[in-house]
């Protein structure tokens, strides 16, 4: 069993309530840190746990507070980016549904770090019922003293709001977060000036991930450099894994980071293989914009060895053979999917997500799903493969965010890894239909 | 009566003229306003258009956005670029229930597009259309967070999970019988696992 300590008191009945949260250790962490910490002492603990951000990019968190300007006589904000929208990640929500007084506390301890006295907790609009969740939690916390003015007796005071999007994966990207929270359209802007400089309203603001801010509870409860034992080399700490697709148990999974990516996708712990006795064909490791990998590559590296669950060696081998730990959105793809129709849901999406504010990402991301929908559609040719290749590669790093490579690496690592597939489809006038459907609930009812 | 939008959509005085949010939707949108600093209202502006929709039968006309920008004295194009980037705001009517049926990867990878063929067979209408009555309107979007748990479909504040054909019976069944809107902001939360 691996070492949980974020989900560790999930299966707690009630656990969403204040009441059993305070009973089973909440808040606790909270007491410690207003009053045995400065807000520096818990910023150095952070940069000891070598804490990285969980939303995808995986900076470390302490760096990033370190940023953090502070100019006399000038509000800073603490902004918890749930606006989680990434194909395949899911883990943000299961985490604030099951237990949302552990995000607000990790919200205080943050704020209280980075000497925050206003934050807000930015979540995509589809997760309503969620921002009721916690809201509801964030009230109890009010109620308790946890949250308003002089908490705990101390001369801290801090209000936490939740804000909710209106439906656009764009605003998970920090800077388009902040425009939208301003009440305008998610268009990211170009750094410098960083949010650490000149962020919400023009002040210096952190943005950081869902999982990221709860993981500061177990980082301020057991000191940062018994967080940092847990995890491999510069991985350290445990990760939350929104594992999805063609596996037997589908499900949110917190791993101590280093885990075999074998262990996690065949053990009963875990994934418990794939469904229906399939054999595996691709992983998708970290959501949707991290490159597609064969079985052979993601069980083991280009060098044969194992490859584990941790940033470094997802990413061994570069993007020739490795692909990113990303969010932590595990899609599994069995035998009988054709990764060009899977790659044409992705670009799709990210069509569909561009802001449109860059040519290449806006222009691009549209030419590549309409190339792709010939493949499918079998008017598709040979010379299609090439000409997708040489749009992906245009959009790679020619845009303000990230958004474009994003969309374009999903693309070069199909075409890299699964080429023959293209060719195939360009021969067979097209792709034969899966009835996924019927895959899906097979055990249950064939139809 | 502020400035109007212009040149950009068929916009008609006489129905501003009737515009009135319900007492409860003012008080909440006073409510909003309190979480920013002073001179920050814009930022409730997403928030609010969720609120607007509600009130205004599900989709936000040119006339709503004029009186949303009202509320927080702001011009009526910062609401219609805000109301026009994101993708759950409608700038179009819909029908009561709108069933939104997410098809990215991990969906479509446990059948979103059967499900998707399956509702437009039911109920008579193709992606995008809204059943004669005024009940359904079918949409396609894209990743809802919940891959570990497709396919799905949205409406309103509900997620509908490990959706089957017998589910989505059950579903259409119920929505009819009950026959009223379904909105993002319905306080009735729980949602149907």
């Amino acid at each position: 069993m691996g070492r949980k300590l974020l989900l560790d008191k999930v299966h707690i009945p009630g656990i969403e309530n204040y009441e059993v949260y305070r009973q089973n250790g909440g808040y606790t962490a909270v007491e410690k840190a207003l009053k045995n910490y400065t807000p520096d002492q818990i910023v150095e603990e952070v940069k000891k746990s070598g804490l990285r951000g969980r939303g995808g990019a995986g900076f470390p968190t302490g760096m990033k507070w370190s940023f953090l300007a502070k100019p006399q006589g000038v509000p800073r904000y603490l902004l918890c980016n749930a606006d989680e929208s990434e194909p395949g990640t899911f883990k943000d929500r299961y985490l604030m549904e099951k237990i949302p007084h552990l995000l607000v506390e990790g919200m205080i301890l943050s704020s209280y770090a980075l000497g925050a006295n206003t934050s807000y907790i930015y979540i995509r609009g589809e997760y309503f019922y969620v921002s009721r969740i916690l809201e509801k939690a964030i009230a109890e916390a009010y109620q308790h003293g946890w949250l308003g003015k002089n908490i705990l007796g101390t001369d801290y005071s801090l209000d936490i709001f939740v804000q909710v999007g209106a439906g656009a994966y764009i605003c998970g990207e920090e800077t388009a977060l902040i425009e939208s929270l301003e009440g305008k359209r998610g268009n990211p802007r170009i750094k410098p000036p960083f949010p650490a400089v000149a962020g919400l309203w023009g002040c210096p603001t952190v943005v950081n991930n869902v999982e990221t801010i709860s993981a500061v509870v177990p980082i301020v409860q057991m000191g940062g450099e018994e967080y940092a034992k847990i995890g491999i080399g510069k991985s350290t700490g445990t990760k939350l894994i929104s594992a999805s697709g063609h596996i037997n148990k589908p499900g949110v999974y917190e791993i101590e980071l280093g885990l075999p990516v074998e262990e996690f996708i065949y053990s009963d712990e875990y994934c418990g293989g794939i469904r229906n006795g399939k054999k595996l064909k691709a992983v998708v490791a970290g959501g949707s914009s991290v490159p597609v990998l064969p079985a052979e590559l993601i069980l083991k590296t280009a060098k044969g060895e194992p490859r584990l669950m941790s940033y470094e060696s997802l990413a061994d081998g570069g993007f020739q053979t490795g692909t990113m730990l990303g969010s932590g959105g595990f899609i599994v793809m069995d035998e009988d999917t054709n990764i060009v129709e899977n790659l044409y849901t992705f670009t799709r999406f990210y069509h569909h997500e561009s802001c449109g504010q860059c040519s290449p990402c806006r222009e691009g991301t549209g030419w590549m799903e309409k190339i792709l929908k010939k493949f499918i559609d079998g008017t598709a040719t040979m010379v299609d493969i090439d000409l997708l290749w040489d749009i992906q590669s245009k959009i790679d790093g020619r845009t303000i965010c990230p958004l474009g490579d994003a969309a374009s690496w999903p693309v070069a690592s199909a075409i890299r890894h699964f080429r023959h597939e293209f060719e195939e489809a360009v021969k067979n006038k097209g792709i034969k239909r899966v009835n996924f459907y019927n895959k899906r609930w097979q055990k249950e009812k064939a139809i | 009566m502020s400035a109007q939008i212009h040149g950009v959509l068929p916009f008609d005085p006489e129905k501003r003229k009737q515009i009135k949010f319900s007492d409860e939707a003012l008080q909440t949108i006073e409510k909003i306003k309190q979480r920013y600093p002073e001179g920050k209202q814009k930022s409730a502006l997403i928030p609010v258009l969720h609120i607007a929709q509600a009130e205004n039968d599900g989709w936000l006309s040119p006339e709503v956005m004029d009186y949303v920008a009202e509320l927080l004295d702001i011009t009526p194009i910062e609401v219609f670029e805000v109301a026009s980037f994101y993708t759950m705001f409608n700038l179009k009517p819909v029908g009561k229930c709108v069933l939104e049926v997410c098809r990215t990867s991990s969906c479509w990878l446990n059948g979103a597009n059967e499900i998707v063929e399956y509702i437009e067979k039911k109920l008579g209408i193709k992606e995008g259309e809204t059943t004669p009555d005024g009940m359904f309107t079918l949409k396609t979007v894209e990743c809802l967070g919940s891959c570990g748990t497709a396919p799905m479909m949205q409406c309103g504040a509900s997620y509908h999970e490990n959706l089957t054909f017998e589910k989505i019976d059950e579903i259409i069944k119920k929505y009819k019988s009950e026959n009223k809107r379904r909105n993002y902001t319905d306080l009735e939360w729980y949602h149907t696992k």
